[in-house]
């Protein structure tokens, strides 16, 4: 259809659809959220709560200021110990996923072995590793790489075995090489499944950092919130779960970004977007 | 007279599974002759896909011998052009990308084949959407485009693996008209797998009618009638050669006589 002859009425349909559309999307979310802290912030005040047992949003975010500081450091230590976990889980989970899928020996062989520590609760072996790596960066490290590591795994392995076996044949008809067939159709194919899994992930790396913290140490957000804790300093300690949960969504929505850039074709990145010709 | 272009002699194919053996495909023989287009009719699980894809030599036959053009058919060829019930496009590429990925995993020069595959897609009526991804596509469009991409490297036969089966029923009559129109430009030789008794007439030379498993032949039929044969003028002939076909299956307790 010619743009000139979609008719005026539908345009400003459209235009006002999409303005309304952005109301909701961005403006209802933080009219909830405001409503949520104001009733918070009322009911604090009328029922006469004590702070340490419940502070109200204002306590929280004035403590944040005064604090800002130590929050910020703190922060830096659990990033990175979070960071760095994850990305050992990618770097050895994706191409561990992409061994399991190539080779049927390999994957009767590891996949037993993985099904037993995917069930093991990851958390509970962190006072192992403060026994063997002591209160360092380590035992946090590995922590958040155990339990970023199966979601990684097992969701990039689904995605490699995802491919119909219609497209292998048609990749066969063309003569293509197993390096052809696993670069140019199998791993593009794989990306959907293994970006959600990477986004699973990364709300875990940073649970995983935090309890790594619990069990022993000097510093980061889960010593921070520890320390608050035992001192108690509630509005420090929701301070601290703030930092956290702001530090979790940070990395979430970087890879929802990474997966919207790389995999712009992906049913769940594209939802909302109509696409719709009919059938010719 | 010169050799038919493709030949099955005594085809057998048994599948073995954990706890069983399926006897796929049993004693088939038959010919294509070149810029013939075959069709195979035959109810669901007679292994008339199996006999497309050990032709194209993606499955094994356990039994007979294949060959296309005088060689043996004994690994996965690509002389060919497939086209799939499903399209199968790469989803993270263009129209025009899907149809040229045949010219780049081949490792053909793609400027070359270029200006063939945009005419191809003009063809069955894609000149615009060369730049759209299949998200953006209906059925019916991606699977002409799956056409495209069956063709643009000009191979000498034509393998369709049941290519309406997932269309709607408007929609598998126009593919089907742009298929015979593509088809009798270049004459290839073609092979096609259906269940429908008159896209199989309306298309075919001949007309291979298969039992239920394990696949036999049961009959095959010559189609005489004139090209281009279309939906909206068909003649006495045509319900003639459906109707005989219909009664083949009937005798095969395939479709029910009431």
């Amino acid at each position: 259809m010619d743009k000139e002859t979609i008719p005026q009425e539908l345009l400003d349909q459209r235009k006002s659809d999409k303005f309304n559309e952005l109301l909701r999307k961005r403006l209802l979310p933080v009219i909830g959220i405001t409503i949520f802290l104001v009733i918070w912030e009322v009911a604090v005040r009328i029922l006469e709560l004590p702070s340490y047992l419940l502070p109200t949003p204002s306590e929280i975010a004035i403590t944040m200021v005064e604090r800002f500081h130590d929050l910020l450091q703190n922060s830096w230590v659990t990033a990175y110990e979070m960071l760095l976990g994850y990305f050992l889980a990618i770097a050895i989970g994706v191409p561990l996923a992409i061994t399991i899928t190539a080779s049927k020996t390999f994957d009767n062989f590891i996949t037993p072995i993985l099904l037993f520590f995917q069930t093991v609760p990851k958390i509970s072996l962190a006072p192992l590793f403060l026994v063997w790596f002591g209160v360092g960066t380590m035992p946090k490290v590995l922590v958040a790489f155990l339990i970023s590591f199966f979601p990684i795994v097992i969701d990039t392995a689904v995605g490699l075995r995802s491919i119909s076996p219609d497209m292998i044949d048609l990749a066969k008809s063309m003569g293509a090489t197993k390096q052809q067939i696993f670069t140019r159709f199998r791993l593009p194919t794989s990306l959907p499944y293994m970006f959600s899994g990477l986004k699973v992930a990364s709300t875990l790396a940073v649970v995983g950092a935090v309890v790594g913290e619990f069990v022993g140490a000097d510093k980061g957000l889960g010593y921070m919130l520890l320390v608050a804790n035992s001192n108690l300093q509630t509005a420090l300690m929701f301070g601290t779960i703030v930092a956290l949960t702001v530090q979790g969504l940070i990395l979430f929505y970087i890879i929802q970004f990474l997966e919207t850039m790389l995999i712009p074709w992906h049913i769940t990145v594209r939802s909302g977007k109509e696409q719709e010709f009919g059938t010719m | 007279m010169t050799e038919p272009y493709i030949q099955l002699k005594n085809v057998d194919k048994i599948y073995l599974t954990k706890t069983d053996a399926i006897e796929a495909v049993r004693d088939v023989t038959f010919d294509i002759n070149e810029s013939e287009l075959v069709a195979i009719v035959g109810p669901s699980g007679c292994g008339k896909t199996t006999i497309l894809k050990m032709v194209a030599g993606l499955v094994s036959h356990t039994g007979g011998t294949i060959t296309i053009g005088g060689k043996i058919v004994d690994r996965p060829q690509t002389d060919l052009g497939i086209i799939f019930q499903d399209a199968v496009l790469l989803d993270w590429q263009d129209v025009l990308s899907n149809v040229l990925i045949q010219i780049n995993i081949r490792g053909m020069d793609q400027s070359e084949y270029e200006q063939k595959a945009r005419e191809l897609l003009k063809d069955v009526g894609l000149d615009g959407f060369e730049t759209k991804k299949p998200y953006e596509l209906s059925g019916g469009m991606k699977q002409r485009v799956s056409i495209c991409r069956a063709l643009v490297h000009e191979p000498p036969l034509l393998l369709m693996d049941e290519p309406f089966g997932s269309l709607d029923a408007l929609t598998r009559e126009q593919i089907s008209m742009d298929i015979q129109r593509l088809w009798m430009e270049e004459r290839k030789t073609a092979l096609l797998i259906t269940h429908s008794i008159p896209e199989a007439v309306l298309l075919a030379d001949r007309v291979i009618i298969m039992s239920p498993r394990p696949g036999r032949i049961v009959d095959i039929k010559k189609i005489d009638l004139p090209r281009p044969r279309r939906w909206d003028s068909l003649d006495m002939k045509f319900n003639e050669y459906t109707g005989e076909i219909r009664k083949v299956f009937q005798q095969q307790g395939v479709l029910a006589l009431r």
